[in-house]
Parts: C-alpha cells; sequence; structure tokens
C-alpha cells in the first residue's frame, strides 16, 4: 500500500460556525433517515429476508453509529467495503451491491 | 456566485439543464467520456461518441454561452473487452489535439479487475506520453477502498505521473484522505442516493482541507442532479463558510486544477 508522501492543509470550520443551527438544520431530515433504516429492518424481518448478507452487513454497520467513538461514516464504509487487496481475475459482470461478502469456498 | 461544473455527462442531459447551470452561475463545463449505459459492439461506436464529445456538445452548450471541455478513453466497464481496448487506445491521439480536450478519462476501475487494470496503466501511459492531465474514475460501493487503493499504487509505480496533474474522482470519507496525502487532487461527486450529499461533502472539506478537491455533479443518465455543486454552495453559506470560502472551492480549486492545460480558458 502506498504510504503518504505529501502534506495536506488541516480542514477547519467556518469562524461563524454556529452549532445550534446546525442542529436546527439537520436534525428533522436525519431523524427521517434514521426512522427508514428503522423500517427498512423491520420491513425485511417482516418479509423473511433479514438473513441476507446486505441486511447483515447493515445491521452490524449500524451498531457503530452509538460506540461513542468519532469518524462514523468513515468506519462505516470500511466496514462495508471488500477488504481483500489483489484484482480480481474476472469480472462477475455484475453491478457492486453496497456490501461485500466473502466468496463461497469452491467445492 | 460563479462555479465550475468539472465532472457532467451532458451528452445525457437536456438543454433545460444547459439554460439552470448557466443561470445558477456556472462558467463552465467539462465532460469525461464514460460508460454509455450499454456496451458499445465496436470501435466505431466510441469514434461517434469521441466527434459526440469534442464536436456536437460543444457547440451545443456554446448556444447557452456556456464553454465545454471534455476527456478521452475507454472507461472501466468497458475495458474488461481488451481487444476492444486496444481499438479504442489506439484511436485516441487522432482526438487529443482537438480544441477542447483537456486529458484522458474518466480512467480507474469498476470491479477492480486484472483487465480493469491493464488498460488502466495502457491509459495512463498514453497520457504521459502525450503529456495530458488525467481524471480518475474509483469504482462504486463496497469496490471503492479496494480500488483506490489499487489505482493509487498503480499511479504512484509509473515514473511519468506527477500526482499534481492527477484527479481521483468521487472520494468518500474512507478514500479522501488516503488521496490528497498522496499528493493527487480529489473529487467529491455529488449524489442523491450514493457517493456524497452536499452535507457530506462540506463534512469532508471541513475535516480533510479544501486545497486540492473540488466538487461535482458527475449528472448523467441516472438518478443525479445538474444543480448538485450550487446547492452544496447553499449548505456551504448556511454553516457559516464565507463567500471566498465558497469561491475558492468551486471556482478557483477547478480553474487552477485545469489551466494546467492550456486549452482550459474561460
Amino acid at each position: 500500500m502506498a504510504k503518504p508522501r505529501s502534506p495536506r492543509s488541516p480542514g477547519q470550520l467556518p469562524a461563524a460556525a454556529s452549532p445550534r443551527a446546525l442542529v436546527d438544520h439537520g436534525f428533522v431530515p436525519v431523524r427521517a433517515k434514521l426512522i427508514e433504516v428503522a423500517a427498512f429492518l423491520d420491513r425485511v424481518e417482516r418479509y423473511g429476508a433479514a438473513d441476507d448478507f446486505r441486511c447483515v452487513a447493515l445491521r452490524s454497520a449500524a451498531k457503530l453509529l452509538v460506540d461513542g467513538k468519532p469518524e462514523r461514516a468513515r468506519r462505516i464504509l470500511e466496514q462495508l467495503s471488500d477488504p481483500t487487496t489483489k484484482p480480481d481475475a474476472v469480472s462477475t459482470g455484475k453491478a457492486a451491491l453496497g456490501a461485500w461478502q466473502k466468496p463461497a469456498k469452491k467445492k | 456566485m460563479r462555479y465550475i461544473e468539472p465532472h457532467g455527462h451532458m451528452v445525457s442531459r437536456t438543454t433545460d439543464d444547459y439554460q439552470a447551470m448557466v443561470t445558477a452561475g456556472c462558467q463552465a463545463v467539462c465532460e469525461p467520456a464514460f460508460w454509455a449505459g450499454y456496451d458499445r459492439s465496436s470501435v466505431d461506436g466510441f469514434r461517434d461518441y469521441f466527434r459526440q464529445l469534442t464536436e456536437y456538445e460543444p457547440a451545443r452548450a456554446a448556444k447557452f454561452l456556456l464553454p465545454h471541455f471534455s476527456w478521452l478513453c475507454i472507461n472501466p466497464k468497458e475495458s474488461e473487452d481488451l481487444a476492444l481496448a486496444a481499438d479504442v487506445l489506439a484511436m485516441i491521439p487522432e482526438f487529443l489535439a482537438k480544441p477542447n480536450v483537456l486529458g484522458i478519462g474518466e480512467i480507474g476501475l469498476n470491479r477492480n479487475t486484472r483487465n480493469e487494470l491493464k488498460v488502466l496503466e495502457q491509459h495512463v501511459d498514453l497520457a504521459v506520453k502525450h503529456d495530458q492531465l488525467i481524471l480518475v474514475h474509483t469504482p462504486h460501493l463496497e469496490d471503492k477502498l479496494k480500488g483506490t487503493r489499487l489505482i493509487v499504487d498503480l499511479l504512484l509505480a509509473h515514473k511519468g505521473v506527477q500526482p499534481g496533474r492527477v484527479i481521483i474522482d468521487h472520494v468518500e470519507e474512507h478514500t479522501v484522505r488516503y488521496v490528497l496525502d498522496r499528493g493527487f487532487w480529489a473529487g467529491i461527486t455529488l449524489y442523491p442516493d450514493s457517493k456524497s450529499s452536499p452535507p457530506r461533502a462540506v463534512d469532508m472539506l471541513e475535516t480533510a482541507g479544501h486545497d486540492r478537491i473540488w466538487l461535482n455533479s458527475a449528472c448523467d443518465w441516472g438518478v443525479s442532479d445538474p444543480l448538485a455543486v450550487p446547492k452544496t454552495a447553499f449548505e456551504m453559506r448556511r454553516r457559516g463558510h464565507s463567500a471566498e470560502f465558497v469561491d475558492q472551492v468551486l471556482y478557483q480549486n477547478p480553474v487552477r486544477f485545469l489551466s494546467q492545460c492550456p486549452k482550459f480558458k474561460i
């Protein structure tokens, strides 16, 4: 894996940041998305699809939301990613699915 | 407000979109070659597409007073066919001297296969040989992290590549620092359902820095929004970022990267 070699300027919050306004604008839309997640998990259980590897991955990733550690978005994206490092021999021809599934062993 | 749309697939969009973009302050649009939604049957399909990108689409944009630039390649998805890729790569130099061509792109990986990597390397060779800028597409969803690492490794191993002349697009929270820390530019793509939303894009600017980043809508024939970039300006201002900050990210940054090609003039 390539090593860092170029300095990156640090990010910064705006000088006029308003924490209260951030919550005022963001809370209701994000509340809606959280309820969508909950409803989706209820729905796939009701339809008997809760064991689909993508639903399993979603439940596992959701635990990172409340572990009290920062960079939740980065860590959820990493958890849903293919952890292997070598290129695949051939394309499956299928689209990406959003969660990684370990390939089944050949019999 | 002024902004650049550095990555828009305008052949998929209507004239209403051109009008809306110009009305919102767009000063130029750049169009990388991409997958058409189906695999072309021969190299002639690409020849027609490259003519569209270098002749017809700039004329259509000009009707709305919008400068139009393009990038050329065979996209990663169709690169799985090595014979077709070889034919397209051999044809690309015919178009590099066209006045609106900025470089080679959007090359990269789709499903992280050996064939895709081979064709990526051939594109990089071509870009270096002809002193072209490079625009890189990174894979979707669960393939992005691995694909970004494979791409960065390949680029850094190539002696002719200058990272400051390469933009690696579609970064997200798990890849943005990896790209910037190695000297490359990073593109954040604003999509309604995947890649990044405007609030997440501004989060990345606040946490990973904003010197070598551009934002784009990558608007195409799928679920996408050609006004995603100016809408993200609204998110920046709502958080308290200055008008100068917005201008730097949405206008000055892309101009700085793209001006490395002498043909980019607006």
